[in-house]
């Protein structure tokens, strides 16, 4: 029985509208989580309290395969952290271990790594932008830039042998010559459809009013902000700070190329997305100009000690033979050393601390993942917004969980 | 080395005093070591003072020395935008001590952290929230220590009867085969083999060779 103070309490519509704050699961197997993202998030009525993202699904232990495997045995390891844009971390990797062995790329391979560390990331932000605008409710873009993906992903695979793990960029050049006709063909692609494409897309979305209205004021992170949570890449540059690996530290021919880094003013969710957008043309500039210089020559180095010799020569000659069976055999020996390499990955600074002790194997490789901190910031964040902003926020933070679980 | 770089090595463990031990260069890159107990004032120092201005943490790790007597090593990764610079802060930790959190400084270094701890077992003090991260609910152990097995202990599988997946000890069907290629001439390397006589002489000399007690 309920008594007449009970009664009154419940009538009394001041205290008992409050809604108690409730906790929700989001993830592991939603749509709009990007993959295997469990979010935990603290709800008050539709505002966001505190968002605690449960990450680990997709751990592999890679850091610890890596140390039981030689250096040539790890750079497929490498494919498989941000598979969106695969050739841009073996570059950290080849570039760390080229830093410990003290030798350089030939003028040819570095050409051909470029070309193919842009032409990574125009997928990885046709990728992001299109699965953005599809989280937000834009389904043509997907379909748009889906194909043009497709097309990218068959030129890896005429390069490498396969549209997704390629195992391409090796410590000391690329792992063989491009066919030939590819690079007209790489060209004809540039000056072609691509290019439509995102132009297509640009118009589609960047004037879009309900794209703007789910983006624009979201997730807002100033200068100061970016730069404590760690951010690199379009999320820092996003928020106005003009910094690029590829123009500050440049590795590989960046130096020689001539390009323009788009910075974002306002740090929101939309202003990501204008730097990617602004990148991906960006990106085209870099890979016509790395195919007008491609010189002539090696794409590996001359030394049978890292480099396999070629195989015609392995049919005749004893010793290239020994070569062949004592790098994929035993591999070879990375003098003692350590060094943190970084490089301009699509989503942010992938950087390799690599800690070797002289012998065949990695002693330590440290992955550091752009998208590890910048999901670190997701409770920074999104506090105070919506829950539909939440996935505006995990849209635009870019995140790929190959890299970030590791 | 770059002789910027060294100038600001020299100035701040100049500065720091007894905070930061010692600097040196791996591969044209400034390493810092640091004592554990003034990590916070060194990073602090690092991201303020004007000819530093480190502003960014971006990577904490460690590393697993098992001869050492303190046998991890925790990494702090550094970057100046302004001065577009690196440095690299390193302090020795065991599974004992504990690492003064870095999360007063730098906000990034909340799930760096807890990786570090997940990952190695080293615990930090004055960190908000250092639960597990990467690895499974009611994990055991600390799986990049180098003493931890590549396989791990346990394996997982769903069970038909139960409805659930279980976990059961690792069953490998095939032994895990590591193989060493390392070559079985090494330990020769400073012997004069005869015929030999063109061989890099080693720097303390040639070790003279032994007679092989055999039989004959």
């Amino acid at each position: 029985m309920i008594s007449a103070g009970r009664k009154d309490e419940m009538l009394d519509i001041g205290a008992e509208t409050q809604i108690k704050p409730y906790t929700m699961n989001f993830g592991p197997q939603h749509p709009a989580a990007h993959g295997v993202l469990r979010l935990v998030l603290e709800m008050e009525g539709e505002i966001v309290e505190r968002a605690d993202p449960h990450i680990g699904l997709l751990h592999r232990g890679t850091e610890k395969l890596i140390e039981h495997k030689t250096y040539m045995q790890a750079v497929p390891y490498f494919d498989r952290l941000d598979y969106v844009a695969p050739m841009n971390q073996e570059h950290a990797f080849a570039l760390a271990t080229e830093k410990l062995l003290k030798i350089t790329a030939p003028r040819r391979a570095q050409h051909i790594r470029v070309l193919y560390a842009e032409m990574g990331r125009v997928l990885n932000h046709i990728l992001n932008i299109t699965t953005f605008a599809l989280d937000v409710g834009a389904i043509t873009p997907a379909l748009w830039g889906f194909e043009e993906r497709e097309k990218g992903m068959e030129f890896y695979e005429r390069v490498s042998g396969a549209r997704l793990h390629a195992n391409y960029f090796r410590p000391g050049g690329v792992a063989q010559d491009m066919p030939a006709g590819l690079a007209a063909d790489i060209m004809e692609w540039c000056e072609g459809s691509l290019p439509k494409v995102i132009d297509d897309l640009d118009s589609l979305l960047s004037g879009n009013r309900i794209f703007k209205q789910r983006t624009v004021d979201i997730g807002v992170a100033t200068r100061e902000e970016a730069l404590d949570w760690g951010f690199t890449g379009p999320m820092l540059r996003g928020s106005g700070v003009a910094w690029d690996l590829r123009k500050s530290q440049p590795y590989d021919v960046y130096a020689e190329m001539d390009f323009d880094i788009p910075v974002g003013k306002t740090g929101d969710c939309y202003a990501r997305y204008l730097v990617r957008m602004a990148e991906m043309k960006e990106s085209i500039k870099i890979m016509k100009q790395c195919l007008e210089k491609l010189p002539q020559g090696p794409v590996k180095v001359d030394d049978y000690k890292i480099a396999p010799p070629p195989r015609a020569e392995m049919k005749s000659s004893m010793e290239a033979m020994i070569h062949h069976f004592k790098l994929y055999t035993e591999g070879y020996h990375v003098p003692a050393g350590e060094t943190y390499t970084a490089v301009e990955a699509p989503k942010g600074e992938f950087a390799v601390y690599l800690v070797s002790d002289g012998t065949n194997k990695p002693y330590r490789c440290r992955i550091r993942a752009p998208g590890f901190p910048h999901l670190a910031a997701l409770d920074f964040l999104s506090k105070g917004h919506q829950l539909a902003d939440t996935v505006s926020i995990i849209g635009s933070l870019d995140i790929v969980f190959g890299e970030i679980d590791r | 080395m770059p002789a910027d770089l060294k100038t600001l090595g020299e100035n701040i463990v100049e500065r720091l005093g007894g905070a930061v031990e010692s600097f040196e260069f791996a591969q044209d890159e400034l390493v810092l070591k640091a004592k554990r107990d003034e990590i916070v004032n060194v990073l602090t120092h690092l991201r303020d003072d004007g000819a530093c201005r480190f502003t960014q943490l971006v990577d904490v790790t460690a590393a697993d020395y098992p001869s050492r007597p303190e046998r991890f090593e925790v990494v702090y990764n550094m970057l100046s935008i302004s001065n577009n610079t690196r440095v690299r802060v390193k302090v020795s930790a065991s599974e004992e001590t504990l690492v003064p959190s870095a999360t007063v400084v730098f906000r990034s270094a909340n799930w760096f952290e807890r990786e570090v701890w997940d990952m190695y077992g080293i615990l930090f003090s004055g960190h908000p929230d250092l639960r597990r991260i990467l690895t499974d609910y009611g994990f055991e152990g600390h799986p990049q220590r180098k003493d931890f097995p590549l396989t791990g202990y346990v394996e997982l599988r769903y069970d038909e009867e139960q409805k659930r997946v279980v976990y059961e000890p690792v069953k490998l069907t095939q032994d895990f085969r590591n193989f060493d290629y390392l070559s079985p001439w090494e330990g020769m390397t400073d012997i004069q083999l005869p015929g030999d006589e063109k061989a890099v002489k080693p720097p303390h000399g040639w070790r003279p060779a032994q007679k092989t007690k055999g039989v004959r």
